[in-house]
């Protein structure tokens, strides 16, 4: 393996870990459902991706990675559709968006 | 392999026990029910990162079923579980 691949996987990882962590501050930090599915659904999937193409950078074969990769569009289709069925189902609830100033 | 898989998987483990402090805050369900999609999300990155340190491949496939399984999950909390409870527990 080359030093190149290694370091293109290294920096991925970090960038990865990055993101999760904002979408985990996100969760805790934002005032309502609905921007915490922001942080939830986008952070956090592009922390996936970044995880999931520094380890296919490094994979032994091409399958590997292509098996690594094929995870990231199950993930974000999933969380896309969830996320979707959550605001409609809050919005239906009657739950008021956050404004600025409220609280 | 580049020494730094067992390192992001730990720190991304801290993210979901800090992550249960939101689940115990709520206030509304959808809340609780958010930190559950985090803990499928983060675990599969974790999963994908233990299977890569461990060299353990099968543990890829236990991460595409958590994926699916965390949707799974909040499709039915969203269809079955949530008809109600828009109003936080304190009562504001």
């Amino acid at each position: 393996m080359s030093a190149v691949t290694d370091y293109a996987s290294a920096f991925f990882l970090v960038v990865g870990a990055f993101f999760y962590c904002a979408g985990t501050v996100g969760l805790l930090r934002f005032p309502d459902v609905y921007a915490r599915l922001h942080a939830l659904t986008k952070a956090d999937n592009l922390g996936l991706g970044c995880v999931l193409a520094g380890l296919a950078v490094q994979a032994e074969s091409l399958v590997i990675a292509l098996k690594l990769l094929l995870i990231w569009p199950l993930g974000l289709a999933a969380s896309a559709a969830v996320s979707y069925a959550i605001a409609h189902r809050a919005d239906t609830l009657g739950l008021v968006p956050w404004r600025k100033g409220d609280r | 392999m580049t020494g730094l898989e067992l390192p992001v998987a730990l720190f991304l483990l801290i993210n979901l026990v800090v992550a249960l402090v939101a689940a115990g805050r709520g206030p509304t369900p959808a809340d609780r029910m958010l930190t559950a999609l985090l803990f499928g999300s983060t675990g599969v990155g974790m999963l994908v990162l233990l299977a890569q340190a461990m060299h353990l491949p099968a543990l890829v496939d236990v991460a595409l079923t958590l994926a699916l399984l965390a949707a799974i999950a909040g499709v039915a909390f969203v269809r079955r579980a949530w008809h109600g409870g828009v109003h936080d527990e304190r009562g504001n």
